[in-house]
């Protein structure tokens, strides 16, 4: 029985990274119809500043991995800018070959074995909550996760800006004839894309403390299989899908013999396939409505 | 003269990749590599194309298809008392299996095709993004199960002694015979079924076209292509590992032919002798190469961010590829009139 609720919590912080990636990777899909490969290296981004400022105290570290994150997600929005009219999938393959440029440049920069990062490893300890062993960081991860998707909920649903943005994901001309600053919108829907790739390499760095070239890369991959399989026209259901990624990627690995635990992958893409045959336009979309983003 | 100018589609990039190949053949030997992959990759390029080119649905799959390819033709041709002392866990069917050069490559291209099929059977349903999210779970599950299951081929070894057949000869006549299936396949009323499907599929629907069954159609042919590549691929450098044909792979041949113009064969040959050559020239400047008596050599690691420099300055500069996703035409003035609206 503890097992049972050590694994729901593992799988809830796992889920709630994830689905703040999702979130990220959901936002700038909504007022761009662009999805971003390279958001990984955001996040890489963030982690090699955690790294490299090893020196300095939590909160100038956590600062500085925040304005690097959010320097490089306003940096791919400039660069990206004359992609606006090309096809989805030119748009796919140049964010896809952004993010080779830099994990290879991360590479040749830092090497591909990795550095140890050394961020709030304390929050590793356990702390023992009804019976149940739970560490630090997954109850981090967890409040991480709700303050932030609660932050976003509240922009999005009670303010001006928010309100543009959401009309502007439904239908950019229109929302640009009737006056909603495209610019803003789309630098906006960036900057809070890089505050959460941040958020997210933070919590990572806890956990996996090495500072790797495919830190982000690995993120991102199962974040933006949840983005589809939640349904990616819809922001809530996005980060719903990226939460179950996570979510399921902990409890299949808990419910796996251990000897085929090497076969988590196909486990998890093979029911990645099952759900996309059944609910084509997203699990958490309501079939027969149409569906409005965000 | 008419009939070399009706086939120019075929005839031109024919014609381009004898040029590519007779040059390569009379360079030296680290560089003769380089010239036999560039030929391997586009053979790659091709078999993508075959179905992204017409279907306009990504497909972040085909890799697997070129690793079965690769794996097949690797296990049925490395020497059979060899086998059981480097992989002990190898199906014995496996181990005793010896087809030789060119079976092996036959073996290759139908296991392609075959598990393109079966692939296909449920996925094809999917667009768009659905359907690239689900060929990219294919082609992680290939990447997962090869890798850990070791009665089926090497697990997270290299594959080894494979003979090298891939020369100039083969690497060639593989290309050529992909493109002349990728031309013959988008002449048939399939093909312009499914690029009607690609521009408008309610439209398609409506005049009676089975956008599910010629998408199926077009992601097996593609499948037998990208296996055989694969089986190229085995027999180019002697080794396989399941790293060498997983994701890497899947965004530079995926890179090659957006790079040459999404929807056009023409493109699909142009990109990846463009991405190929230049990921190749940059591979020998690592090591140092001297053109028009300057010597240039870049630093180890280089080659990648270049690559990725390069590929990412065309795309943006140029989001239509290079050939903007049209097939080459005929170069020459043409002296009567033009027939009819073209093509």
């Amino acid at each position: 029985m503890t097992e049972l609720f050590q694994s729901l919590a593992d799988g809830i912080a796992l889920g709630s990274t994830y689905a703040l990636a999702a979130l990220g990777i959901g936002l700038v899909f909504g007022v761009m119809r662009l999805v971003n490969f390279a958001y990984g290296e955001v996040i890489t981004a963030a982690a090699y500043t955690l790294l490299l400022t090893k020196d300095l105290p939590v909160w100038a570290r956590a600062l500085l991995a925040i304005v690097a994150a959010i320097v490089l997600s306003l940096m791919m929005e400039f660069v990206f800018r004359p992609l606006r009219k090309a096809t989805p999938a030119t748009m796919l393959v140049t964010t896809f070959a952004i993010s080779f440029l830099l994990q290879n440049a991360a590479a040749l920069r830092f090497g591909t074995r990795g550095e140890a990062i050394n961020f709030l490893s304390g929050l590793n300890q356990a702390v023992t909550l009804a019976g149940v062993r739970v560490r630090y960081i997954t109850l981090v991860s967890i409040a991480v996760g709700a303050v932030l998707l609660a932050a976003t909920a509240f922009l999005l649903n009670r303010t001006d800006i928010g309100l543009k943005m959401r009309a502007a994901a439904a239908d950019f001309q229109t929302a640009r004839l009737l006056g909603v600053p495209a610019k803003t919108v789309i630098v906006l829907a960036f900057l809070m894309s890089g505050i959460l790739a941040a958020a997210v390499a933070m919590m990572l760095a806890v956990q996996r403390p090495l500072a790797t070239p495919t830190f982000g890369f690995l993120v991102v991959i199962p974040a933006l299989v949840g983005v589809v399989v939640g349904g990616l026209d819809r922001l809530l259901a996005a980060t719903a899908g990226g939460f179950v990624i996570g979510f399921a990627t902990v409890i299949l690995s808990d419910l796996l013999p251990s000897e085929s635990r090497v076969f988590l992958n196909s486990a998890l893409f093979g029911l990645v396939i099952v759900v996309l045959l059944l609910k084509p336009d997203g699990l958490f979309i309501r079939a027969g409505r149409s569906a409005e983003r965000l | 003269m008419r009939w070399i100018r009706r086939h120019w589609e075929l005839i031109g990039p024919v014609l381009v990749v004898i040029l590519v190949a007779l040059i390569g053949s009379r360079t030296s030997d680290s560089l003769s590599l380089q010239f036999r992959s560039v030929l391997v990759f586009a053979t790659i390029a091709v078999a993508l194309h075959v179905f992204i080119g017409n279907s306009g649905v990504i497909s972040f799959g085909h890799i697997s298809f070129v690793a079965i390819g690769a794996f097949a033709a690797g296990i049925t041709t490395t020497k059979p008392e060899v086998k059981p002392l480097s992989f002990p866990e190898l199906f014995p069917f496996l181990a005793d299996l010896n087809l030789g050069n060119i079976g092996s490559l036959l073996l290759a291209a139908a296991l392609g095709g075959i598990f393109a099929f079966l692939v296909g059977i449920p996925i094809m349903r999917l667009s768009g993004l659905s359907a690239g999210i689900a060929t990219f779970a294919v082609v992680i599950i290939t990447n997962n199960v090869f890798r850990n299951w070791e009665r089926i081929g090497p697990g997270a070894k290299t594959l080894t002694l494979i003979p090298e057949t891939t020369g100039f000869v083969q690497a060639t006549f593989g290309l050529l015979l992909a493109i002349l299936v990728a031309y013959g396949y988008q002449r048939t009323r399939h093909a312009r079924m499914l690029r009607a499907a690609r521009e408008d599929s309610a439209a398609a629907e409506s005049v009676g076209v089975n956008v599910y069954r010629q998408r199926l159609l077009a992601f097996t042919i593609s499948g037998v292509l990208a296996g055989f590549a694969g089986g190229l691929l085995a027999h180019l450098v002697g080794t396989v590992t399941t790293q060498q044909v997983f994701l890497d792979l899947t965004f530079i041949t995926l890179a090659m032919i957006v790079v040459g113009g999404i929807g056009s064969l023409w493109g699909a040959i142009v990109g990846a002798l463009f991405v190929a050559g230049l990921n190749s020239f940059l591979a020998e400047a690592e090591r140092g190469v001297s053109i028009a008596s300057m010597d240039i050599s870049f630093p180890t690691g280089t080659r990648l961010v270049a690559l990725g420099v390069i590929m990412t300055v065309a795309l943006l500069f140029r989001p239509e590829g290079l050939t903007g996703g049209r097939e080459l035409r005929w170069p020459f003035r043409s002296v009567r009139p033009r027939e009819g609206q073209g093509a």
